[in-house]
């Protein structure tokens, strides 16, 4: 079985030990069967048991392992090794504190993406099956439910790191959009009422970095574009 | 009170257009302006004065003036919102860049009403 080196360069921070931040060389023996850059930490962790670094699924339905990698962010378990360029630069997702080495605070993230309520609101009486929907209007949620809350989007977002406490980010109003587009939801206004807001909604200035990054291939600014549309159509 | 944070200001959306109107009046306001500059000869301060001594000039210039002015407001409104985070400094930056922007609009008024 052939194998090979590869090389990284790690940022490395244990607040209980390190008094600042660093970055360390480091290498690791893969074989044939290491695609993923993920397979690569994962040989790597073995070797040097104190990298952290978050993992799950691995095949890109989690979003455990989102990563800067090389200066953008992605999912280790679906960058293939060979692709990048090496030494393979390896940092935190940008903009969130750091817990440990490669895994970041996520409460913020998630706090943003809690606050647009993103669950059915439908005081009807629930069917005895289901709310239907005709193809049309499934065909809507398309390109939205996708979503895995890597956080890939929101912490490449410049807005977002400025303004994490205040601006919901493109997973948040990816997620927002998703239920003001379901038919089956009633709480539309109310929805658009808590996004409207120059901070909430209209720090977006759609540099798109948003969708330069999604791992599954998501446009956040459309559905922020949407969203204003919306807007537009209530109060014009 | 100090850690908590409060949004909610419910507006944002009529700025967010008004900034995307003006942008397309003085992308069209530039065009023209560029059309009316290259066919006009000679180029010189009779024929600027010619052009500005029509009423429709002035009034479409002076249109156009508020529109980089309003468009500037949002504009450096937005960067002060991002980057500066004490309530006091970015309340005096606003009303700061409302005021010089206020001076700069009478002052266009008056320059063009005066050529």
């Amino acid at each position: 079985m052939t194998t090979r080196t590869v090389q990284f360069r790690i940022y490395r921070y244990d607040p209980d030990r390190d008094e600042r931040p660093y970055m360390q060389d480091l290498s690791v023996e893969v074989d044939s069967h290491d695609r993923k850059l993920l397979d690569a930490l994962v040989k790597l962790k073995a070797k040097d048991e104190s990298i952290a670094f978050r993992r799950s699924c691995r095949e890109g339905v989690c979003g455990s392992d989102a990563l800067n990698v090389n200066g953008k962010n992605a999912l280790a378990c679906l960058l293939n090794i060979d692709d990048l360029k090496q030494p393979i630069v390896l940092k935190p997702l940008p903009g969130l504190p750091v817990i440990r080495d490669l895994i970041v605070d996520m409460t913020q993230f998630f706090k943003q993406y809690h606050s647009i309520k993103p669950y059915l609101i439908n005081n009807d009486p629930p069917p005895e099956r289901e709310r239907l929907q005709s193809p049309e209007e499934r065909e809507e949620l398309n390109g939205l439910y996708e979503c895995i809350l890597c956080a890939c989007c929101s912490t490449s977002c410049a807005s977002f790191w400025w303004n994490p406490d205040k601006f919901v980010g493109p997973a948040g109003l990816l997620a927002a959009y998703r239920f003001l587009a379901d038919t089956r939801d009633q709480a539309a206004n109310e929805r658009l009422d808590n996004l409207e807001d120059p901070y909430r909604l209209f720090r977006c200035h759609t540099i798109m970095n948003c969708v330069d990054v999604c791992p599954k291939g998501l446009n956040p600014t459309r559905a922020i574009g949407k969203i204003k549309d919306m807007m537009v159509r209530r109060a014009v | 009170m100090a850690n908590r944070i409060f949004v909610g200001a419910h507006y944002g959306l009529k700025d967010w257009i008004i900034q995307r109107v003006t942008a397309v009046y003085m992308a069209l306001y530039t065009l023209a302006a560029w059309g009316v500059l290259l066919t006009q000869r000679p180029l010189g301060h009779e024929t600027w004065q010619k052009i500005f001594a029509c009423g429709l000039t002035r009034y479409a210039t002076f249109i156009f003036a508020l529109c980089l002015f309003y468009h500037a407001w949002i504009g450096v409104r937005d960067i002060w919102m991002d980057y500066v985070k004490p309530t006091g400094l970015r309340l005096a930056l606003h009303a700061l860049t409302v005021l010089v922007l206020a001076g700069y609009a009478g002052w266009v008024a008056a320059i063009l009403w005066r050529l």
